[in-house]
């Protein structure tokens, strides 16, 4: 009975650190909380300011037409699509590591892509007119693609995070005390969809959770193909690629596992979930990272080497500014920076904060690749060699930080209201060791939440 | 006829510009081109010429109304021979629809042959036939009218510019902040005549749809000394710089004329006779 005892301990152990951020999310969370509200803030005045004065407050010209705001809905959506394939690769493939950090990385998914798709919004010259895209839509357009597929995509997300939740929303409804407040109760009750944890049910929910696991796969290879086409759908230099769709996905996926490497950190630093998370989880995701920055590596130098070696005036003149013109050195610091040393720190550090820093650089890194891919071609000349000039605002900076900053926002408030590891999917890892009692599971349902 | 129009209310003749370019039938509206050309050259030739294209199509008459029949199919040469950089065609277009100085809806380019002499180059919208910014659109505010003309309603555009980078001759413009030029009296913008402008939306070149329909030049042409620019019909087989009337698709074989970027397969409704040995190949 001692074995018992001990699971019984572990069980409540692993709620309290899942509904810590519910109960009581520490000193540092309203503080925290504060600042990235008045940075999302700051944004939205800077919006605002944008709306009243014209798209020119933003930097854009004639000749610089897309910029900034480009190149955000494109990382922001990118990193999103890493959150869900973390979650849905290792789901399919059964990892039995990714349990305590699916939660997360499917959380993740969700801002980001909100987020990023706010920026289809932000970049457009009359956004009050938006619902012209639902009455007269285009269906030859890239964007009236676009817009399908971010729809589909983000209804993809909404189910991927909130399925595997039900179990764990049922386990808040059922043990969650009266100091949890009417309001939050009542979500609860109403959340878990009347979950009570029989066979039968499991047997559907598993199903339906590997079914959107498979499905949201081609869904966000969909979505960035789509965007990347946005782009390649035009005869400008440098955007016209056929490599662009699967550039486009392996980016995402790249700067994705990243950021969901920098989220895992950081809550479980702030949350103390080191028990459960380990560096063995950070090692394993450095490597999946290492492996898609070392596949996007040879992507890029497919690409430049084709356009450089053949030297068609245009695309050679693209290829040029970025390896020894006016784009140069933010090309050699993505190159040096936000690929070869986060590959290399990924494969040989073991230390946590070195695999951090690998994947911050990463994610940093892929912004300015985005950055890199949309200015060049935006500035180009097609006619005659006069370039457009590249101008960086307070707005368009602003904008940018408030929806860097809306992403942890995001995820601190999601995990205010629902358990920050997947309580149920890691108790029912658990009972499948075959050290564990099958019954395992019933204690845990028994536990109140302390 | 020329002078006879109230050039203060353009707008106002671009409201009836539907309407007219629907009554009058190819017989008139040809002689009105006709005599556009007539109007400032005088010349007997140039009547001759627009008598014997009136007669030769007369049958055209009793489709009258039709407007798959009805329809013109315009285009414009620029002759580089003569064009030398001064840049009256853009002072006048920008005067006259309104535009900010960034908005060059007809820009001179400066570019150098193959020798490294420069050479001037006015480049407007192309009207191609097979408009890459036409496809583009999500929400069809740009849109290839009856005349082949691509235009764009202000009023649908959401400024989204993904026509702007799909336009391989930087033709089309961005209104990224109020146009703070207005027409003096107040009016209705439309797609023929999109004035005043409005912010966040794309605006370019119209050909003048707002002129050449009544028989009158657009301003571009117009406004050309050297008599470089001329407006025409591809069905009418005619075109005018006002000065002197060609038969255009002689005009065009004899003088080898070209058009900007062939190989996009775009289609351009405006020629280019090179004349410096410009290879045009940027």
């Amino acid at each position: 009975m001692v074995g018992a005892a001990a699971e019984r301990h572990a069980a409540t152990a692993l709620i309290d650190a899942a509904f810590r951020p519910v109960r009581a999310p520490g000193r540092w969370f309203w503080p925290t909380l504060g600042v990235l509200v008045a940075m999302v803030a700051v944004a939205m005045a800077g919006y605002g300011y944008q709306l009243f004065a014209g798209l020119w407050v933003a930097g854009y010209t004639d000749a610089a037409f897309y910029g900034i705001y480009e190149a955000n809905l494109v990382a922001f959506i990118g990193v999103s699509y890493g959150g869900a394939l973390v979650s849905a690769v290792l789901r399919l493939t059964n990892a039995p590591w990714r349990t305590p950090i699916t939660r997360m990385a499917e959380a993740t998914a969700l801002v980001s892509l909100l987020v990023g798709a706010s920026f289809a919004i932000i970049h457009l010259g009359r956004p009050e007119r938006i619902w012209q895209l639902f009455l007269f839509p285009q269906a030859a357009s890239p964007i009236v693609w676009d817009m399908v597929a971010i729809a589909t995509y983000l209804a993809a997300t909404l189910i991927f995070l909130y399925l595997p939740l039900i179990p764990d929303l049922a386990l808040a409804r059922d043990r969650l005390g009266p100091s949890a407040g009417r309001l939050r109760r009542a979500f609860y009750r109403v959340a878990a969809v009347g979950w009570g944890g029989t066979p039968h049910q499991r047997r559907r929910l598993n199903w339906s959770v590997g079914a959107i696991a498979v499905l949201i796969i081609p869904l966000a290879i969909t979505v960035h193909s789509v965007l990347a086409w946005a782009f390649s759908m035009t005869s400008r230099p440098g955007w016209h690629s056929t490599i662009f769709g699967p550039y486009f996905v392996l980016g995402a996926l790249y700067s994705g596992v990243a950021l969901v490497i920098v989220v895992v950190a950081a809550f479980r630093r702030a949350y103390q979930l080191e028990p459960y998370i380990g560096l063995r989880h950070f090692v394993s995701l450095s490597r999946i990272m290492a492996v898609l920055g070392a596949v996007y590596l040879y992507f890029t130098f497919s690409e430049m080497l084709t356009a450089a070696y053949v030297r068609t005036r245009d695309e050679a003149s693209i290829v040029a500014v970025l390896l020894e013109g006016s784009f140069a050195v933010p090309f050699w610091v993505f190159l040096i920076g936000g690929v070869l040393v986060p590959i290399a720190l990924s494969l040989a550090a073991r230390q946590v904060r070195y695999l951090v820093v690998a994947a911050a650089l990463a994610v940093v890194g892929m912004w300015l690749k985005r950055l890199l891919i949309t200015l060049p071609s935006a500035t180009v000349p097609l006619i005659g060699d006069v370039w457009g000039t590249v101008q960086v605002t307070w707005v368009a900076i602003v904008i940018t930080l408030g929806a860097a900053a809306a992403i942890p926002l995001g995820l601190m408030v999601i995990f205010r209201f629902v358990p920050i590891l997947a309580v149920d999917e890691m108790a029912e890892f658990d009972a499948h060791r075959p050290s564990a009692e099958p019954s395992s599971k019933r204690p845990l349902r028994a536990e109140a939440i302390p | 006829m020329l002078d006879k129009v109230d050039r203060s209310a353009p707008a106002a003749r671009a409201d009836a510009t539907r309407r007219a370019g629907r009554l009058l039938s190819r017989r008139q509206a040809l002689g009105a081109l006709a005599i556009a050309g007539s109007a400032l050259s005088a010349g007997p030739l140039v009547g001759a010429l627009a008598a014997a294209q009136g007669t030769a199509r007369q049958g055209g008459s009793t489709h009258e109304g039709d407007p798959a029949v009805d329809a013109r199919r315009w285009a414009m040469v620029i002759d580089l021979r003569r064009c030398d950089g001064c840049k009256k065609c853009t002072d006048a277009c920008q005067a006259k629809h309104y535009l900010p100085p960034e908005q060059e809806w007809i820009k001179v380019y400066t570019l150098r042959d193959r020798t490294g002499t420069e050479f001037a180059i006015p480049r407007l919208c192309m009207h191609c036939e097979d408009p890459p910014c036409v496809r583009v659109c999500p929400v069809t505010a740009t849109f290839v009218d009856r005349n082949g003309l691509v235009l764009v309603d202000q009023d649908k555009c959401i400024g989204c510019r993904l026509c702007i980078a799909a336009c391989p001759y930087e033709a089309r413009y961005f209104n990224w902040t109020e146009p703070n030029i207005k027409p003096p009296l107040p009016t209705t913008a439309t797609p023929e005549f999109p004035s005043p402008q409005q912010r966040g939306t794309v605006g370019k070149c119209v050909l003048c749809v707002h002129n050449i329909t009544q028989g009158q030049l657009p301003y571009c042409v117009e406004a050309c000394t050297m008599d470089a620019i001329y407006i025409g019909d591809l069905d009418e087989d005619v075109a005018t710089n006002g000065t002197e009337t060609v038969r255009l698709s002689t005009f065009l074989s004899e003088n080898n004329a070209i058009r900007l970027k062939e190989e996009l397969n775009t289609r351009p409704r405006v020629w280019y006779i090179p004349g410096h040995g410009e290879d045009l190949l940027w």
